[in-house]
C-alpha cells in the first residue's frame, strides 16, 4: 500500500491560520521554536495575535494561562518534551487546575525526533498530561486529522494537549472525516482481533492488518485519536467482537495508552491483550524509520503482538 | 486618587487593622495557615483593594476593571480579607479558611472563590499570568493595570526573571508588581537562605522601572502606586520593605509565624494588640 506523505506540523500551521481568520480571541505563544511547530503560519498573518516568548517554557504556559484569564484562548506550542516536561508544573498549576482556555498544541514528540536523540524523544508526555485532571488529549494519526483536531480544540472550553510527531507520516484520513473528541474511529472492521493504534502506529496497524488477512485473521482497526476522555465504548465493543486486542503507541509503555486501555477492559470486558510500545528505555539518535524498527514499532511486531493474542484467547 | 487627605490615609489604615484582625481570625479558626506574609502585605493589598484598583464584584465578569493576582499565594488570607469586605462574598464565610468543602482554600483558586482571578500557590508563577492578561487587555484595547504582589522568597524561582524579561520585552506598562520585601522565608532570611541582594538593581538590569517605598507605610504606598500607574514604556516593580508578622508584636520579624497558626493565649494578645477583639 502507498500512501502520500505529510506533516501534522503544516497542518498545524494552516489549522491556525484558519482559526486566526475565524476568531479574533485567538493567540498563539511560542518558545523559539516557531518555525519547527509551524506557528510561524500564524505569525506571519497576524503578527499582532503572535508573542515570541523565547527559551522560556514555564513562562509561556504562565503567560498562556493570563492571556486565557483576559479572554483569549491560546495555543502555546515547543517540542513535546519541553511543554510537557520542562513546564510540567505550570501546565498543572497555571492551566490545568484553574481550568483554563489554553491548547497545547506540541510537535516533535516519540521517538521520531530521530537525530536529535533520546534528550528530545518524549515517551511520556501522554502519561503526564493524561495524569492531570480537567486536560484533554489528543493524539492525531496524520495530517488531516491534526488539522481537524487542532479545530475542535479551539471550540472546546477548557485545557487540552494537542501531540505532533516531527516527521512526515502517510495519511490515512481526511478532512471532510467528522473529529469529534472523545470519539475513537474505526478504520477497518473485523472480528479475530483488535488493533488500537495512537498517533503514528495507526498507519502500521493497518498495514498488520492486510498482512493478517492474508493469513486469514480478519483485524479491526481502531484510531484511538482521543485519549481522554477516553472512548471506553468504542474500547469495550472492540473487546466483546474480536476477544482480543492490540494497542500499538509511540510512547512508553509504563503508563502509556495500552495501559489505559487495559484498564478499562479489566473493568468492563477482561480481554487478553498485547502492547506494542517503547520498552521503557531512553531512545537514541537515527533516522526516524530506523528509529521505529529499532525499538520495536512498526507493523513487524503488530503482527506478531495479533497472532500472539489471538492464540491466547483460545 | 490625585490628592491624598489625612482622613483617607486614617480611614484606610483603620481598613487594614481590619483585614488583620480578619487574618489572624481566620488562621486561628483553621488552626494552620501562614500569619507572617499576609500582614507584612497588609497595607499594600489594603491601598490596593480600597483605593487604588477600579473592580466591583458586579463587573467581575468584565475584563474592563484593574486586575490583580496574589502570586505569594500562601498570603491568601489578606486576599480573601479584602476580597470580603469588598463585597465578593459574605465576611462570615472567612472562618471556612482551609476546612471541607470550604470555597477558600489553602491557596487562592480561580475555580472556586469569587473573585479570585488566579490560582496560585506554586511560587514563582503570577508574574508570568499577569504579563499574559496585561497582553489581552491591551489587545482588547483596554486601558487597565495588573497588579502582581509577589514575595521576596520566591525572587529565587527562574520563573521570575523569565516573565521579567518578557514584561520589558514587550513593554508592557500596564502591568505593576510589588515585591513584599520582608525578608523573610520558611528557612530563615533570605539573604542567608538564597541572597536577593541588589534586589532593586536586578530589576533595572531586567529593564523595569523600579520604586522603593516602606510598605507599611500607608500614605508612602499610595503615592508609590500612584507614582507606578502614571509610567510608560514598560513594567514598573515597587520593591516594598515591610515587616514580616507586622502589627503582632510577637510575629513580627519572627520566621517561626511564617506558617503557623496562633495559640488561643497568641490569639487573645494579637486581637487585642490589632484594635479588636478575642
Amino acid at each position: 500500500m502507498s500512501w502520500a506523505m505529510e506533516s501534522q506540523r503544516k497542518n498545524y500551521g494552516k489549522a491556525l491560520v484558519e482559526l486566526g481568520k475565524r476568531r479574533k480571541d485567538v493567540v498563539v505563544l511560542d518558545a523559539d521554536l516557531s518555525g519547527s511547530t509551524r506557528t510561524v503560519e500564524f505569525k506571519t498573518a497576524y503578527p499582532e495575535r503572535f508573542f515570541n516568548c523565547g527559551i522560556a517554557e514555564q513562562n509561556m504556559m504562565g503567560t498562556a494561562a493570563g492571556l486565557a484569564v483576559g479572554g483569549m484562548t491560546v495555543f502555546a506550542s515547543t517540542f513535546a518534551v519541553f511543554a510537557t516536561g520542562r513546564a510540567y508544573d505550570q501546565v498543572r498549576q497555571s492551566i490545568a487546575y484553574p481550568d483554563l482556555n489554553v491548547k497545547i498544541v506540541a510537535s516533535h514528540a516519540g521517538i521520531t525526533v530521530g537525530g536529535d536523540g533520546a534528550s528530545h524523544q518524549t515517551m511520556e508526555d501522554i502519561a503526564l498530561m493524561n495524569a492531570i485532571p480537567n486536560m484533554t488529549v489528543i493524539v492525531p494519526a496524520d495530517g488531516p486529522e491534526t488539522y481537524n483536531a487542532v479545530l475542535a480544540v479551539a471550540e472546546h472550553r477548557g485545557p487540552a494537549y494537542v501531540r505532533m510527531g516531527r516527521s512526515d507520516v502517510p495519511i490515512i484520513t481526511s478532512r471532510d472525516a467528522e473529529f469529534k473528541i472523545g470519539k475513537a474511529s474505526i478504520l477497518r472492521d473485523g472480528s479475530d482481533v483488535a488493533l488500537v493504534g495512537v498517533g503514528q502506529m495507526v498507519a502500521p496497524c493497518l498495514l498488520a492488518a492486510d498482512a493478517l488477512k492474508a493469513k486469514g485473521i480478519s483485524a479491526r482497526v481502531i484510531n484511538l485519536s482521543t485519549i481522554k476522555p477516553l472512548d471506553v465504548a468504542t474500547l469495550e465493543k472492540a473487546a466483546r467482537d474480536c476477544g482480543c486486542v492490540v494497542t500499538a503507541e509511540e510512547h512508553n509503555i509504563v503508563s502509556g495508552v495500552g495501559t489505559l486501555v487495559a484498564a478499562a477492559l479489566a473493568e468492563r470486558y477482561p480481554t487478553p491483550m498485547e502492547r506494542v510500545a517503547m520498552q521503557d528505555v531512553f531512545g537514541q539518535s537515527g533516522e526516524s524509520d530506523e528509529l521505529m524498527r529499532e525499538y520495536g514499532l512498526s507493523e513487524k511486531e503488530v503482527i506478531a503482538a495479533a497472532i500472539k493474542v489471538t492464540e491466547r484467547k483460545k | 486618587m490625585n490628592s491624598i487627605n489625612e482622613e483617607r490615609v486614617k480611614e484606610l489604615e483603620q481598613r487594614a487593622a481590619s483585614l488583620r484582625r480578619h487574618v489572624i481570625k481566620m488562621i486561628h479558626a483553621a488552626g494552620s495557615g501562614h500569619p507572617g506574609g499576609s500582614l507584612s502585605a497588609a497595607d499594600i493589598v489594603t491601598a490596593l483593594f480600597f483605593e487604588v484598583m477600579d473592580h466591583s464584584p458586579e463587573r467581575f465578569e468584565s475584563q474592563d476593571r484593574d486586575h490583580f493576582i496574589l502570586s505569594k499565594g500562601h498570603a491568601a488570607p489578606i486576599y480573601y480579607a479584602a476580597l470580603a469586605e469588598s463585597g465578593y462574598f459574605p465576611v462570615e464565610e472567612l472562618v471556612t479558611l482551609r476546612k471541607l468543602h470550604s470555597r477558600l482554600q489553602g491557596h487562592p483558586s480561580r475555580v472556586k472563590t469569587p473573585g479570585v482571578e488566579m490560582s496560585t500557590g506554586s511560587l514563582g508563577q503570577g508574574l508570568s499570568v499577569a504579563n499574559g492578561l496585561a497582553l489581552a487587555l491591551r489587545l482588547q484595547n483596554l486601558d487597565r493595570k495588573v497588579y502582581c504582589l509577589c514575595g521576596d522568597g520566591e525572587m529565587a524561582e527562574g520563573q521570575v526573571w523569565e516573565a521579567a524579561m518578557f514584561a520589558s520585552h514587550n513593554h508592557l506598562d500596564n502591568v505593576i508588581a510589588i515585591v513584599d520585601r520582608n525578608g523573610l522565608q520558611i528557612d530563615g532570611r533570605t539573604e542567608d537562605v538564597m541572597a536577593l541582594e541588589p534586589l532593586a538593581d536586578k530589576w533595572k538590569a531586567f529593564g523595569w522601572n523600579v520604586l522603593l517605598v516602606d510598605g507599611n507605610d500607608m500614605r508612602q504606598v499610595l503615592e508609590t502606586l500612584n507614582k507606578a500607574r502614571q509610567h510608560k514604556g514598560g513594567p514598573t516593580v515597587i520593591v516594598a520593605k515591610t515587616v514580616k508578622g507586622k502589627g503582632v508584636s510577637f510575629m513580627e520579624n519572627n520566621v517561626g509565624f511564617h506558617g503557623k497558626s496562633p495559640n488561643e493565649k497568641e490569639y487573645e494578645q494579637a486581637m487585642r494588640e490589632l484594635g479588636g477583639s478575642a
